[in-house]
């Protein structure tokens, strides 16, 4: 005996990505600046810390301190991690090991990663390491390529630094991007499956009887599982619109066109969709449309008039 | 009337079983059924709870204001009283137990959700880091979790056979006691992911919900034979530069348990939110925790974690042992960032029973 094979999981990548922009303050501005003119700077606290990397506030006594001392491109590993297999983004695409490295002059420390040719037998806490740096810089802490095994010894105290460079960073943007696989679940993916068929599907609550279409699994009223399916449509009614002007970024629709809110017969919720066959001016609230469906889209191109007469206000006043 | 502090207690937990992947269910279809279990448990119905709170993560989703879709697993319907974190839940039971100390509310319902399966977790969690100087080159939990324990070996307070040991008694606990466990039983400590954790010591990646029921005073002896009374609760955070901080203390964890009253008796039972063995090391010591306390018989973190649920289900777990009568004094602890970057820790007791 064999059991029917389960309904395939529907699945689709799904990426996410932003370049992150902040502005820095005078701390901040001065160390990143200083990177780009491969200059470490640190912030001295009132207690006579030396913050590497260093913040605007003090992390203790949360006192703003602007205390700017240069420190040097050499330190000392306080602790480390060996990257076996490094991953996107990160700053070397080969084996490496993550430090927190205490430079010359400085009270912390900052996490970068270490190139270590000899592998997690050559790393160790308290080794010596100088900066290599990047060979394009622009004012961010990748301007830091990498550490790597420097054999001198600690010399160096902190030197004051005014803080001041020319054309100062006052800004960073950084790319962030991450890949998740999207899989919509029980009900979204039967909606999904029935429009591939050209066929709208909703589900209906068991204990307020509404019909919510796209269904999402539960009755947002009643906190309950929506669970039986009922096919909606294919025809319905404009319960509100309106007229878009701007052209949006690659889409080939002319403007202006009109975006609907659409109560599809035998369904409780409107669902969204733009609105042809008829120019933009003549849309009106009660309009019927049925469905367009087009080339190979999962979802209706548009809507466009039926011909029927409008729909009474009072047939749809609850679904606006 | 405002209730006094220690009268709120904790009246029901449930909690799903914790998969590697859901594909077959959103967020709200997994979350659902955890909603309506711990509600059966107190007999109450969504419309009755008098305030709901939430925690979670739209990084883990994907999605901008991915809670709103499983605010319909509750019935959200006006004039419900709500509100979400954007963090582990225990956050979220924090910011309910302060409504309940307001008086405006008697009971609240807190639950939390996370489905690392749809992305990267280790990739996701690096944009919650300091987005200057940590988050542009883009360090993993589980590396940053390494080099903590690498400080603490450094520093002699623990070393390879001892946090093997943390990780086997963990999932050895978690199949004895806990079936909804995602990694549990006896198993191989594995290669090094990031030297010097080794598979053994990391958390499985998986998806998960929790929810618990909190009531004040009368409502809590009404909706539970034996409540699990907060008699106090704090949370603290450590500066943010990884550099700043000594990684093999926990100093926040130290002041909010002190807060809480951890130290004024000693507790029978530790739910521990260690992620990681090497975590367990600092949270003992910052706890003060010696043999005689059972610590995490749930298999903590490192047999289930659902991330941003893991913490709530600390709580929710301590809590649990003493509706069972299993403890009389538990400590519940939660954490959240980079490690053990945010504590959250709880004092919950049971009345004593009759013989
Ligand atoms: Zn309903």
């Amino acid at each position: 005996m064999t059991s029917p094979p389960a309904p395939q999981t529907l699945r689709a990548p799904l990426v996410v990505e932003f370049p992150f922009t902040r502005s820095l303050g005078p701390v901040q501005s001065a160390f990143l600046t200083g990177l780009r003119e491969r200059t470490v700077l640190g912030v001295r606290t009132t207690a006579g810390t030396v913050l590497v990397p260093p913040v605007e506030y003090d992390p203790v006594t949360a006192e703003g301190i602007r205390d700017l001392v240069e420190v040097a491109p050499t330190g000392t590993v306080t602790t480390w991690a060996w990257n076996p297999a490094p991953r996107r983004g990160q700053p070397l695409d080969r084996p490496f090991a993550w430090v927190l490295v205490r430079l010359d002059g400085a009270d912390t420390s900052l996490l970068h990663a270490l190139d270590a040719p000899g592998g997690p037998g050559a790393v160790r806490t308290g080794m010596r390491v100088r900066i290599r740096w990047a060979p394009d810089r622009a004012g961010a802490i990748t301007d830091i390529a990498c550490f790597e095994p420097y054999d001198g010894e600690e010399s160096r105290q902190p030197r004051p630094h005014t803080g001041r460079f020319t054309d100062p960073v006052t800004g960073i943007v950084a790319p962030a991007r991450l890949d998740y696989t999207y899989t919509p679940g029980r009900a979204q993916s039967a909606h999904l499956d029935a429009l591939a068929d050209r066929r709208i599907v909703g589900e209906r609550c068991p204990s307020c009887h509404k019909v919510y279409v796209p269904p999402r699994g539960a009755c947002p009223t009643c906190g309950v599982a929506t669970t039986e399916r009922v096919e909606v449509g294919p025809r319905g009614t404009v319960t509100t619109f309106c007229i878009v002007n701007i052209k949006a970024k690659n889409l080939d629709i002319e403007v202006p066109y009109v975006y609907a809110h659409i109560a599809l017969d035998g369904a409780d919720l409107a669902l969204h969709g733009r609105i042809g066959g008829i120019p933009y001016d003549q849309v009106r609230m009660g309009l019927r449309v049925e469905p367009v469906w087009t080339g190979e889209g999962r979802h209706p191109d548009h809507y466009r008039p039926t011909g029927e007469p409008d729909a009474d206000y009072d047939t749809y006043k609850e679904l606006l | 009337m405002t209730p006094p502090a220690g009268d709120i207690a904790i009246v029901a937990f449930a909690q799903s079983d914790h998969r590697r992947r859901t594909d077959d269910v959103s967020e709200v279809e997994m979350l659902m059924p955890v909603l309506h279990e711990v509600l059966e448990r107190t007999g109450l119905k969504a419309g009755d709870v008098g305030f709901t709170c939430s925690g979670s993560s739209d990084y883990l989703a994907g999605r901008a204001f991915s809670f709103t879709m499983a605010l319909d697993g509750v019935g959200a319907w006006p004039p419900i009283s709500e509100s979400h974190v954007e963090m582990d839940g225990a956050w979220a039971l924090y910011e309910a137990w302060v409504k309940l100390l307001t008086g405006e509310a008697d009971t609240a319902l807190v639950y939390a959700y996370g489905k690392s399966s749809a992305g990267e977790v280790r990739d996701v969690l690096t944009r919650q880091l300091d987005p200057y100087y940590l988050a542009p080159l883009w360090p993993d939990s589980v590396s940053l979790a390494a080099l903590q324990a690498q400080a603490l070996i450094d520093a002699g307070e623990t070393d390879g056979p001892a946090l093997a040991a943390i990780a086997a008694r963990s999932r050895s606990s978690a199949a004895e006691n806990n079936p909804h466990a995602q990694l549990t039983g006896v198993r191989p400590h594995g290669d090094h992911l990031v030297h010097p954790l080794r598979t053994g010591d990391c958390p499985p990646v998986g998806d998960g919900a929790a929810a618990v029921v909190l009531a004040a005073g009368r409502r809590a002896r009404e909706l539970c034979d034996r409540p699990a009374w907060i008699r106090g609760i704090d949370h603290r955070i450590e500066a943010h530069g990884l550099g700043v901080r000594d990684l093999t203390d926990s100093p926040s964890t130290r002041l909010a348990a002190q807060r809480a009253g951890a130290f004024e008796r000693p507790a029978d039972t530790a739910e521990l939110h260690a992620p990681f063995t090497s975590q367990e090391v600092v949270l003992r010591k910052a706890l003060r925790l010696d043999d005689t306390v059972r610590v995490n018989p749930s298999g903590g973190a490192l047999a289930a974690n659902p991330v941003m649920a893991a913490g709530l289900i600390r709580l929710g777990e301590a809590a649990a042992a003493i509706h069972r009568g299993t403890s009389d004094r538990a400590l519940a602890h939660a954490t959240s960032g980079p490690c053990l970057q945010q504590n959250l820790v709880a004092v919950l007791e049971g009345e004593p029973r009759a013989a």
